[in-house]
């Protein structure tokens, strides 16, 4: 296992170089001058070339990408103009909402998801299935951005359940009981798609497995089908699906930008869009790097996971 | 064709279809519907109410009309989202096909590209791509291409890979195709199908993430607008006027459904799994709908441990309901060895599986008889009493050793769980009886084994386990499913020996279901023979290989080549066994047959008790046999 | 073209060049595995290094003209990778072949061409031989197009022609590999791998995946090809009573080397090996 762990760490490493050469080379080939967008059409000629030599942007693009990478390193993601700050600061600041809100949705999805993707495939063409199977079909077409519209309309302004947006109350907020208020809507919003997707793939994978033939000679040795459906088939299609988990983080994380905006949470989503509208380009390339860098290492997580899953994978 | 037909057949397909053409078919034909001009702006008539005049869906906070703005947002979006889904099926399938048809370092680069482009959250990539480009719908939709070029690329590659691997690619190399004439003709047109399918079930998504795009105000820019920057306006004043919301919000979400329904309903069209009429995995026990007459007639014999009567199990299929087996009947004694022998089809597996009711539903039923276990017929029980049954009474070793046991349990797990415990029998006890059984089976170095997981072992290792797992409970009957077929002539014999050793030493009855008839001849004391469905002979094993009263039995026999005798004539029997679904109705094997006369051909043949006895169902079988004596 | 000995081949002042020369000039072979090796594996990106296996460790293996080979070996003896190497699917990882005497360079398209033009081969399992998404004409036609390049009418005559010699009707040929049995289409790929007029017929376990009756169908038709002379066959199989029946001189391989060799009737009725008798033990052991 642990040689294993090694392997799938090591494998990490060029995928996070990747990583880093998009993201700068993504910003680095945005058209047009930054300095001057930055700036502002007033600027002189000279604040401009001061900035530039400033940013860098004066130099070769390899020499660029390592001053950026060396620098990104020590934790220098460079200041946002905009908000006259280091990008670090700003972005450790505004993860941990996001966090926050990607590990409840992510919860909620991974709970649902897989109840609803056995119950499915146990009751395989009944009208559990059925049923299942159209919510599900509904929950991957739903737009989050307009889902989570329709919940503020309805159980925050209609009803008054919730609060309409934000991440705590502005008088006497801050505990967690106000934190949890606050965190239904968005969670239960980001988490629809994700729930949907799961459900789906572990139907799927539930039917595979049952089809096979260990699940047959399991049922043969008399077995009781409730465990055969929870120890023999729900854990080989946990095979199929920890990995579709960690892929679902990357939804979630992603999907967090719109919940963000829609509920005014304060996290890295709703940064990157002000930070694009602004032309903030230090501030998004702090923001995505973060990101990726926490979806690859849970992407490593679910690896490792399904790896204890299945002794084959570490041979 | 038959895909359509297939796509027909899903009312939820259907209802996907019908919504994405009307839907369709406003977009298109947006121009000419009688509208009001989308963008005209009438600042007096802000935020008009649903129903108002002139305005049937209402104004916008700019006073425009949110109907025209719908129906045009909508052939926007319509037009990005298919724009974007080609773009990415272009893109990433042919990244795909070229890195598993070239595999080695192409597949490793492309690959690792692909793997990059997907360590980044979903979105954040197309933001970071916006981001760069700058906003705009051209940029949202090209963004949001970029990001899907890895699906399509990694599900072609993956489909690909199989493909590629075929022997049909390899006889194209050596008819001297060039690489681009292999990929183009014979990888292609079989990864076709599966590219048709992530394309019609991600373009919803592709929509959706789009109009995402828009919403955030990233997308299209005003005075241009699509169902998301809609959405985006609306948001600004949800609370005083929802419907401005509304409107795209509901329009983007049945959109999108309807193109879900379609593509789930294309996919399940287009899965070679889904070409049964029922489909899916197996229920816990075989259904059983016995008729009023179903139930076996005659005396129960009841010495046998194990009586069948008259079972019939029928199969579904694409044109209507079959038997697989038609009224089989046998007994089995105490101590006794009973052989099934056929080819594939012949239904000696099925048989054999529907005596603990394992056969698969769907797609099979059995629709009569009797299976008859210690007394109590087995089909009439409840659920609960029936797996009690197996692996006590009745036990199974199946086929294939890999595939049979579980890869993710260690070895003992899986053999304490075939041991029912004694009353008062603890943990403890029970691992010691799976060691011995371990033992018994011959298994070396049980401690080891004991902790393995079945790829650990070899073929011959792992099926003795499975041998183990069937005896735990010193069954009546041990049935085993062509057990050896799957392993290497060497281990095939040794494990042939386990068996002769555990009749010999436990006096369990068995049955031994195989294709070969000299292996049944010497393991077994008689010998069943099976044609399409149905027992054409039976009799004492070694007396049945020698001198076979059936026609079929005889050819079968004959055509076998054996080891010492090179210059056998192995005459082959002419034609192949008849489908589930297109058997004669006289003799099934009269189209075969040399000696087929009109009588074989006229009705249903019963079988016939023989000499000394032997069964046989062919009604010349008296005139034959003087014939070779 | 160059012509089989109008110039040395260039390995000939090797050590062992003049013992091969001998061996031409007694049973001139017409294919000829020399030394050859293949591995899998090893290697690779980041960490997934493992060690090589060795599917095939340094065989020489002489075919001669109209000969009937047999290889028999259990799964993971090497045989079919051996199979593979004979029609140049595979490339020896070290060895090289030879045909009519001159060694093959079998990275250059050239050779290849050279050599599938003399040796085709016949798959395992037809099913996955034959592409479902064209019909067993076309699939036949291919090495017609590919090697010998004939015109439409030429082609279509010489697939009646085959389709009658492996006993299926001309109108068969415009129908799709579904529509076929097992043993059908296990003769349409020998129909294919005859359509180029080759020497050679490699077949990798042509009747394994079929039931007896059927597989009776394909070996009858083996023996006839046979009969018929001129064509070599290489015939890999794991079951002794089928090559028994059909083959002159047969290979024994295990773990990738050749345990025995020599005269079909001759090795299975006396074996020298150890392994072969253990081989034939376990045939006969189980056979009435």
């Amino acid at each position: 296992m642990t040689a294993y762990a090694l392997r799938r760490l090591a494998l990490a490493v060029p995928v996070l170089f990747g990583v880093t050469v998009v993201v700068f080379l993504v910003i680095a080939l945005v058209p047009g001058d930054p300095a001057l967008a930055i700036l502002g059409s007033y600027a002189t000629p000279e604040s401009v070339a001061r900035l530039n030599a400033e940013l860098g942007l004066d130099r070769s693009l390899p020499a660029r990408y390592l001053a950026w990478v060396g620098a990104a390193l020590t934790g220098d993601l460079g200041r946002s103009y905009a908000l006259d700050r280091p990008v670090l600061d700003e972005v450790l600041e505004r993860l941990g909402p996001t966090l926050i809100l990607a590990a409840a949705a992510l919860t909620l999805s991974v709970l649902f998801g897989l109840a609803a993707g056995v119950a499915s495939a146990v009751r395989q063409n009944g009208w559990v299935d059925r049923t299942i199977g159209l919510a599900l079909l509904l929950g991957v077409s739903t737009p989050s951005f307009f889902l989570g519209l329709l919940l503020i309309l309805w159980l925050a302004v209609g009803l008054g359940w919730f609060p309409t947006g934000g991440m705590s109350a502005l008088f006497g907020g801050g505990g967690v009981v106000d934190l949890l208020r606050h965190l239904v809507l968005p969670a239960v919003t980001l988490a629809v798609v994700a729930t949907a997707i799961l459900g789906r793939l572990t139907r799927a994978a539930m039917l595979e497995v049952l089809r096979q033939d260990f699940v047959r000679t399991a049922r043969a040795k008399g077995v009781e089908e409730d465990r055969v459906i929870s120890v023999h088939a729900l854990k080989s299609a946990l095979v199929a699906v920890v990995p579709v988990i960690g892929l679902q983080a990357g939804y979630v994380l992603g999907g967090a930008v719109y919940v963000e905006t829609v509920f005014q949470w304060p996290g890295v989503g709703r940064m990157l869009v002000e930070a694009i509208g602004r032309r903030d380009i230090l501030l998004v390339q702090g923001g995505v790097l973060a990101l990726a860098t926490l979806y690859v290492a849970i992407n490593v997580v679910a690896d490792l996971a399904q790896a204890a899953l299945d002794p084959r994978l570490e041979a | 064709m038959s895909v359509l037909v297939r796509l027909a057949r899903q009312p939820f397909a259907l209802a996907g279809l019908a919504l994405v053409a009307v839907f369709a078919a406003l977009a298109l034909a947006a121009p000419l519907l009688p509208l009001p001009d989308p963008d005209a702006t009438e600042p007096a008539n802000r935020l008009a109410a649903l129903g108002a005049a002139g305005h049937l869906l209402g104004t916008d906070q700019l006073g425009r009309d949110v109907l025209a703005r719908l129906i045009f947002g909508l052939r926007v979006s319509l037009a990005v989202g298919v724009a974007a889904t080609l773009a990415a099926a272009l893109v990433g399938g042919t990244v795909g096909l070229v890195a598993a048809f070239y595999g080695r370092w192409v597949d490793g680069l492309l690959m690792r590209l692909v793997d990059v482009l997907m360590a980044f959250p979903y979105l954040l990539l197309a933001l970071a791509v916006v981001a760069a480009l700058g906003p705009g719908l051209t940029n949202a939709a090209l963004a949001i291409a970029i990001v899907n070029v890895p699906f399509f690329a990694r599900a072609v590659r993956g489909q690909a890979l199989g493909i590629v691997r075929q022997d049909y690619v390899a006889a194209a190399r050596l008819a001297g195709f060039s690489d681009l004439r292999i990929l183009l003709s014979e990888v292609l047109p079989n990864v076709a199908p599966l590219l048709i399918v992530t394309a019609a079930t991600t373009i919803g998504w592709m929509i959706l993430e789009t109009a995402g795009l828009s919403f955030l105000g990233l997308g299209a820019q005003p005075p241009q607008a699509d169902l998301g920057s809609m959405l985006g306006d609306g948001h600004k004043v949800v609370v005083a006027a929802p419907h401005v919301a509304a409107a795209p919000g509901v329009v983007v979400f049945v959109l999108v459904v309807g193109l879900n329904l379609l593509g789930d309903g294309l996919r399940d069209a287009l899965d070679p799994r889904m070409k049964g009429v029922e489909s899916g995995a197996p229920q816990p026990a075989t259904r059983v709908e016995r008729g009023m007459t179903g139930a076996g007639s005659g005396p129960n014999d009841s010495a046998a441990v194990l009586d069948v009567r008259a079972l019939t199990t029928a199969f579904a299929t694409p044109r209507g309901s079959f038997p697989a087996i038609r009224d089989v009947s046998f007994t089995l004694q105490a101590g006794e060895a009973l052989g099934i022998v056929g080819e594939s089809g012949s239904g000696k597996s099925v048989t054999a599986l529907s005596l603990a009711r394992l056969a698969p539903t769907p797609p099979g039923t059995i629709v009569s008889g009797e299976v008859r276990i210690g007394g109590a017929d087995v089909l009439g029980l409840g659920l609960d009493r029936l797996r009690r049954l197996r692996g006590d009474r009745i036990a199974y070793v199946f086929q294939d050793p890999l595939t049979t046991l579980n890869p993710l349990m260690r070895i003992e797990a899986q053999i304490v769980e075939a041991i029912r415990p004694a009353p008062g029998e603890g943990a403890k006890a029970v691992r010691t009886r799976a060691s011995a059984l371990m033992a018994d089976v011959g298994l070396p170095d049980p401690e080891r084994i004991a902790r393995a997981y079945p790829h650990e072992l070899s073929g011959g290792q792992r099926q003795r386990v499975g041998v183990a797992m069937a005896l735990a409970n010193a069954p009546d009957v041990l049935v085993a499913d062509e057990p050896t077929t799957a392993l290497d002539a060497t281990t095939q014999g040794r494990i042939l020996e386990l068996f002769a050793r555990i009749r010999r030493e436990r006096g369990a009855a068995l049955i031994f279901v195989s294709h070969d008839v000299g292996v049944v001849a010497c393991l077994c004391d008689r010998i069943v023979v099976m044609y399409a469905g149905e027992i054409v002979e039976e009799g004492p094993a070694r007396v049945v290989a020698a001198r076979p009263l059936h026609p079929y039995a005889a050819r079968l026999i004959a055509c076998a080549p054996r080891l010492g005798q090179p210059d056998k004539s192995l005459a082959p029997i002419p034609g192949a066994p008849p489908a589930i679904d297109a058997r004669p109705d006289g003799c099934a094997f009269a189209p075969r047959c040399d000696h087929a006369v009109a009588a074989c051909r006229a009705g249903p043949i019963g079988l016939e008790e023989a000499m000394e006895g032997r069964r046989v169902r062919c009604i010349r079988w008296r005139e034959l046999s003087g014939e070779a004596a | 073209m160059r012509l089989p000995g109008d110039s040395p081949p260039p390995h000939a002042e090797e050590p062992k060049g003049g013992r091969r020369v001998e061996a031409r000039a007694a049973s001139s072979p017409l294919l000829e595995a020399r030394a050859v090796t293949r591995r899998f594996g090893g290697g690779g990106w980041f960490g997934t290094k493992r060690p090589a296996l060795v599917a095939v460790d340094n065989v020489s293996l002489p075919l001669g003209p109209g000969e009937t080979l047999g290889i028999v070996g259990e799964s993971g003896s090497g045989k079919s990778t051996l199979a593979r190497m004979l029609v140049g699917l595979l490339q020896p990882s070290a060895g090289d072949l030879a045909l009519d005497g001159e060694a093959l360079d079998l990275g250059r398209g050239a050779d290849r061409r050279r050599l599938q033009r003399r040796a085709q081969m016949v798959f395992q399992d037809p099913a996955s031989a034959m592409n479902p998404r064209k019909t067993v004409g076309a699939s036949v036609e291919a090495p017609m197009i590919g090697l010998k390049g004939w015109d439409a009418p030429r082609r279509k005559a010489r697939v009646a022609e085959l389709f009658a010699r492996v006993g299926l009707a001309p109108e068969h040929a415009a129908r799709h590999p579904h529509e076929f049995s097992g043993g059908q289409l296990q003769r349409i790929g020998i129909a294919r791998a005859l359509s180029a007029d080759p020497r050679i017929v490699v077949l990798d376990e042509p009747v394994s995946a079929l039931d007896v009756s059927v597989q009776a169908q394909v070996l009858a038709l083996l023996r006839e090809l046979r009969a018929g002379g001129g064509l070599s066959l290489v015939f890999v199989s794991h079951d002794l009573a089928v090559v028994e029946a059909l083959c002159d001189r047969v290979v024994v391989m295990r773990r990738g080397r050749v345990v025995e060799e020599g005269a079909c009737r001759a090795v299975l009725s006396a074996p020298r090996e150890d392994y072969t008798r253990e081989l034939i033990q376990a045939a006969r052991r189980f056979a009435a």
